[in-house]
């Protein structure tokens, strides 16, 4: 087919014919102390003028690395050893310097992933897109001007007062869109967005892939979309093209890719995948089912009663500004609900909603400003050292951070065993005992007793704080994002497991998450919570369904391939 | 985070689109699948059980002990212990048997780096002078540790008053250079007419703690915005011997690296102030000493000088590249798995 | 805002570095006279002058207030010889401050080159030989430096004269201000390149190449403006350790500036002077903090805001 191409551009055939950008068995290897490492092998690409193209995989696939080839930005202990990467009919696979820096912004633009961390601190928003134009020669007479149009193009108000602003004045979606007013500040054909949105909330997300799907289109651009995210992908690209572990899989257009996937891998991405997953579940259970890829949710036949009660919990930060003088930030603002034992309620919310603060707030972690939570019938508010001690048998948690939340000096064996030894809980040997059969219950081989975290995969160390978190029998579980870290297939496994779990043990689980699409795959209730309010509470089914508010609308419209007619 | 001057932006209120069908192509687009078995399907988040279990200290031994660096200063150091214990090892030769008939000759048989102005043997003085160069930058590391590290730490967990007091003190003795306080407190009349091994290791750990206060505290404010240190209160650990459990030992690694290259500071601090004539007696053997009274004769005889230089820079540098090492060997970002 | 914050810090700073100094001097067991005169006998009339300038006959506070007081009107008593010991400083306080600039200069200057090159080529044969350097000069002391550099450079090529002559002029200063800045040249190098290093992966870095610019200017403009940012605040630090090192390195190559007065004073046993000068050392460091505080707000716009 390739070859078919070229003889049609040679005969001069029509530039929207041609394809803008090709790949073909592109093989990258990095040079590391342990030796060579193969990244990317035999990968192969199209993308044709003013096409989207997005490449979805889990972290570590090779995705942005194959991307990255292509304007000539691997890090330094990378290389391209093989196949070739043809831009509009030139093969830049070994440009000079001086080639790849005039295709640099003019021709091909990037939107990198982190808004946080890839505009330099130090110089203003207008003075780092004004010199994308001088390099590209476009900057002109008024280059103040030019800048003020290109930020305002990408969607930022005021554009000429911001451009004389530093990058940290500016949130996270505004310096997301001063990247991409950067990205394509000089009309590039073709624009390479490295997941530009998964930093952000939802529904900033949406807005920004909205706004540069227009762009895009007005322009002409083509798009190479790197993203972990099937759904989005499917939503935003006309065709997909699936890598796994630094090879192509599958790739076809997006909708036929999501409706009739052919390779495993891919089948099992698309069963997985948590935006879809769902309808897909009811609508069509496919083969892979059974390798623990689809979350099924557990079945409650006996609903208890009550276990937690939280009452017109408010929490009061001081913020000081300096001087003695401080402003007062509520952070969780008079929010009740109550957990029925052995059910799943999941607290779901943007970032700043005051989510996390509940949770530490239910875990006595943190002191409320005012209000009460209510454990099995006890206020836990004002307690004293020794019944908290009692009641954090009972309630445990499972945090975010993978990386974070194991002491990487503690081998998995006292990080285990650490809980019954505080609690005087059996002895050496008994405790021996308990911990094979808690990593059993995680499903962790007992051989892995000996090692350490750093030895371990994000998913399995979150497998292993579930072990330390059940060491004590407890019957509470406090979840706090404990699944957003992971890749997709890997979060469904957890899920499964929390699944298994809350059945086997009667667990009742409190699940706070800023992914409404894992929420209906995990919970019963939900509690949607907006600037430390509650502004929705009810079933999942009823929230998913029939949403009350305004807020949960958007949530839901915002999930990325929610909408998507499969 | 500062208040904008203007509002954050807000999505112009239009139809936006309910259902989305995805975007289609014109053109015709091929359906490739990579055969299976050029892409076989691992199972998800597989245990490697083959490799043998490492705690992050064993990594970090397993890359330094094939770090030439990291061997040679081992070495050197070692010896220079070594000698600093048993300096009758190295040398029959009397240190302080001294004849002025032998002053400033050069190598003879038996005295394979001739002689001082006042006619010692050198290779004895620098066999001898090693003790004093050694303990005092081992004691007043180990007093700095204490001392700083018990501070830093509290400080750093604790926060609050204790951290702010412990701020200014750190601002106030970083306000006076070492050698500039050492040099006051040497010649107090407490301390000028007892001069010791001792009275030069206190006044070292007076003006050398608030570093390693420092050290510590930021290390321990890492450490303790972990997860884990949150898991581990909540299993209901207390307070302090989370501090002691968690916190502490995933504070070392840079205290130690700072600890190691300080000892060097200190031996090089030592030699500074008996060079000043405001450090040890002179009735101490020590290379600081023996290059001070060197100077004299520096024009005619510059190796008289060069000789305790030398192994006072060896010993330094030995020190200085074993924490150069271990750091490196440490390094955070290398850590993650 | 920042830097009313930093001042109002630096002012517990100034007050307990002095006190500190004064408690050292004046609190610690035995006869403060006997600690002023460095246990040597003296003559009643200079001993009456002692206990009149340090007010030795009031309570402790009363004295170290009076102290601060005669130190903010420069009233800083007189020498064993009858000098007035302000006179003396404002003599040998230009001769430092040449040699400091001097030495500082050289520090910022060939730190920061070595240091960007050695960064930008880590790993590279130039890398590994400044490092290695860098180490040398850190673990050799200042005084072996001194005698060797004016030994062979002084001496034996007779490029320098090995002693500056009366009126230290810049160009005696030369060798001195090359021995007194080594030590701080040394970690300027390591700090630059660690933190030329640190910045050249960082993710803006990456962008500004994706932006189309030239190699050179992704350097100039975003590694090393950022990257200088710590070298800045440690240069200006760095003031008052070069103050304390000038002790050595004044007393070797002989330069009448503030570090011999205070060498001759220790030697002399002239307490008073000692402790004169040392405060006016911590006024003069206090200050280049201060600056330094200034100048990161500058040269970092996120700190403006805190």
């Amino acid at each position: 087919m390739s070859e078919q191409l070229k003889g049609q551009s040679v005969n001069g055939s029509t530039d929207q014919d041609r394809p803008l950008l090709e790949i073909r068995d592109l093989a990258i290897t990095f040079s590391t102390p342990e030796g060579p490492v193969n990244a990317v092998r035999n990968a192969r690409l199209t993308v044709m003028p003013g096409e989207t193209v997005a490449i979805v995989g889990e972290s570590g696939s090779g995705k942005s690395t194959t991307a990255l080839a292509a304007i000539g930005l691997l890090p330094g202990n990378g290389k391209v050893t093989g196949g070739t990467i043809v831009f509009d009919g030139e093969d830049i696979t070994h440009a000079s310097e001086k080639r790849i820096i005039e295709l640099r912004g003019s021709s091909i633009g990037m939107v990198p992933q982190d808004p946080m961390s890839n505009l330099n601190p130090v110089w203003k928003i207008g003075f780092q897109v004004k010199e994308t134009l001088k390099a590209n020669g476009l900057a002109g007479n008024n280059s103040k001007e030019r800048v003020a149009q290109v930020l305002a193009d990408a969607g930022l108000p005021n554009a000429a007062v911001r451009a004389g602003q530093y990058p940290h004045e500016f949130s996270g979606g505004m310096r997301q869109r001063a990247l991409i007013a950067i990205g394509l500040a000089c009309g590039p054909r073709l624009l390479i967005a490295d997941e530009p949105t998964s930093a952000l909330d939802v529904t900033v997300q949406q807005q920004i892939l909205d706004h540069l799907d227009t762009m895009t289109s007005e322009l002409g651009t083509a798009v190479l979309l790197i993203t972990h995210d099937l759904g989005l992908a499917a939503e935003r690209a006309e065709k997909i093209v699936v890598m796994y572990k630094g090879q192509v899989v599958e790739a076809g257009p997006a909708l036929d890719i999501l409706r009739n996937p052919r390779h495993p891998y891919t089948q099992r991405l698309v069963a997985a995948a948590p935006s879809l997953a769902s309808k897909r579940l009811q609508s069509q259970p496919t083969e892979v089912a059974e390798d623990l890829n689809a979350v099924v949710k557990a079945e409650h036949p006996t609903v208890g009663e009550d276990i937690l009660q939280i009452k017109d919990l408010t929490k009061v930060f001081k913020i000081r500004r300096g001087l003695g003088r401080s402003d007062d930030f509520t952070a969780v603002d008079n929010v009740s609900f109550s957990v029925k034992k052995g059910t799943t309620t999941a607290i779901v919310g943007e970032s700043g909603s005051g989510k996390s603060t509940v949770a530490q707030m239910v875990l006595s972690l943190l002191k409320p400003t005012s209000g009460s939570i209510t454990f099995d019938g006890q206020d836990m508010t004002g307690r004293n050292e020794r019944e908290l001690f009692k009641f954090r048998r009972r309630v445990q948690p499972i945090f975010q951070d993978p990386y974070g939340s194991l002491d990487p000096m503690y081998s998995i064996y006292r990080t285990i065993e650490e809980p019954l030894r505080i609690h005087g809980i059996g002895d050496a040997k008994s405790r021996q005992h308990r911990v094979r059969e808690l990593l059993e219950h995680v499903s962790m081989p007992s051989s892995t007793m000996h090692r350490f975290p750093n030895e371990l995969s994000g998913g399995q160390r979150q497998r292993i704080a579930i072990a330390r978190a059940l060491a004590l029998q407890p019957e509470v579980m406090i979840c706090d994002e404990a699944v957003s870290a992971l890749d997709v297939l890997v979060q469904a496994q957890i899920l499964n497991l929390l699944n298994k779990l809350q059945e086997e043990l009667n667990l009742t689980y409190l699940f706070i998450t800023h992914d409404l699409a894992v929420v209906r795959q995990i919970a019963d209730d939900v509690c949607v919570m907006q600037h430390g309010r509650i502004v929705e509470h009810s079933t999942a089914d009823e929230v998913f369904n029939n949403p009350q508010s305004e807020y949960t609308r958007n949530l839901l419209q915002a999930i990325p391939g929610a909408t998507l007619l499969l | 985070m500062s208040k904008n001057p203007t509002p954050e932006f807000i999505e112009p209120a239009g139809p936006t689109p309910r259902v989305r069908a995805g975007k289609t192509s014109s053109r015709s687009i091929e359906h490739f699948v990579a055969p299976l078995a050029e892409t076989p399907l691992q199972s998800v988040d597989k245990v490697d059980e083959s490799a043998t279990p490492l705690s992050m200290w064993g990594q970090a031994w397993r890359s330094l002990r094939t770090q030439p660096l990291f061997i040679i200063s081992a070495l050197l150091i070692i010896l220079v212990i070594v000698v600093a214990a048993f300096p009758g090892l190295f040398t029959h030769t009397s240190p302080t048997a001294c004849a002025l008939e032998f002053a400033r000759k050069g190598p003879m048989p038996g005295h394979p780096l001739g002689f001082t102005f006042q006619g010692c043997d050198i290779y004895a003085r620098i066999m001898h002078g090693a003790q004093a160069s050694v303990l005092v930058g081992l004691f007043t590391t180990i007093a700095v540790l204490i001392i700083g590290g018990t501070f830093g730490a509290l400080a750093g967990y604790y926060g609050g008053w204790l951290d702010a007091i412990l701020a200014r003190i750190t601002d106030i003795f970083f306000a006076l250079p070492l050698i500039l306080g050492a040099i006051i407190i040497m010649q107090l009349p407490a301390f000028r007419d007892s001069k010791s091994i001792w009275t030069v290791i206190i006044t070292l750990s007076i003006f050398g703690w608030p570093q390693m206060a420092r050290i510590t505290r930021g290390a321990v404010i890492e450490a303790k915005s972990s997860d884990y240190v949150m898991a581990s209160r909540s299993l209901g650990l207390s307070k302090f011997k989370t501090l002691v459990k968690h916190v502490l030992p995933n504070s070392l690694a840079p205290v130690i690296v700072i600890a190691t290259i300080s000892l060097g500071i200190f031996i090089v601090a030592e030699a500074t102030l008996s060079f000043l004539g405001v450090g040890l007696p002179p009735s101490v053997m020590s290379w600081g000493n023996d290059i001070s009274d060197a100077q004299i004769s520096l024009r005619n005889d510059p190796e008289i000088l060069m000789w305790p230089a030398l192994a006072l820079s060896i010993t330094v540098l030995s020190f200085i590249m074993l924490g150069d090492a271990v750091r490196d060997a440490l390094d955070p970002k290398a850590r993650k798995g | 805002m920042f830097t009313m914050k930093r001042i109002l810090q630096l002012i517990p700073v100034f007050f307990g570095a002095t006190l500190l100094v004064y408690f050292l001097v004046f609190a610690t067991p035995g006869d403060p006279i006997a600690a002023l005169s460095g246990g040597k006998p003296m003559a009643p009339a200079v001993e009456a002058s002692l206990r009149a300038q340090y007010n030795l006959d009031q309570p402790f506070w009363v004295q170290y207030f009076l102290y601060l007081k005669n130190l903010v009107t420069f009233d800083l008593g007189q020498t064993f010889s009858g000098q007035a010991v302000s006179d003396v400083i404002a003599r040998a306080m230009p001769v430092t401050a040449r040699l400091a600039i001097m030495a500082l200069a050289i520090e910022a200057i060939f730190g920061v080159i070595f240091g960007v090159f050695a960064g930008l080529k880590k790993g590279k044969l130039f890398d590994s030989t400044v490092l290695v350097a860098s180490l040398l000069v850190i673990a050799v002391p200042t005084f072996v430096l001194g005698f060797v550099l004016q030994f062979v450079v002084g001496v034996k090529l007779a490029w320098a004269k090995p002693t500056v002559s009366s009126g230290a002029p810049w160009g005696d200063l030369i060798l001195p201000a090359v021995v007194l800045g080594l030590v701080s040249l040394a970690y300027v190098i390591r700090l630059t390149r660690t933190s030329i290093i640190e910045n050249k992966s960082a993710d803006y870095v990456r962008t500004a190449t994706a932006k189309g610019l030239s190699r050179r200017r992704v350097v100039v403009v975003h590694i090393l403006r950022n990257s200088l940012i710590p070298v800045v605040t440690f240069l200006g630090a760095d003031l008052g350790s070069l103050m304390g090192g000038a002790i050595v390195t004044e007393g070797i190559f002989n330069v009448p500036g503030v570090g011999n007065l205070l060498y001759q004073a220790i030697l002399k046993g002239e307490s008073a002077t000692v402790v004169a000068v040392v405060s006016v050392l911590v006024l003069v460091f206090v200050i280049a903090n201060l600056v330094v505080d200034l100048l990161y707000a500058w040269l970092d716009p996120r700190i403006r805001l805190v």
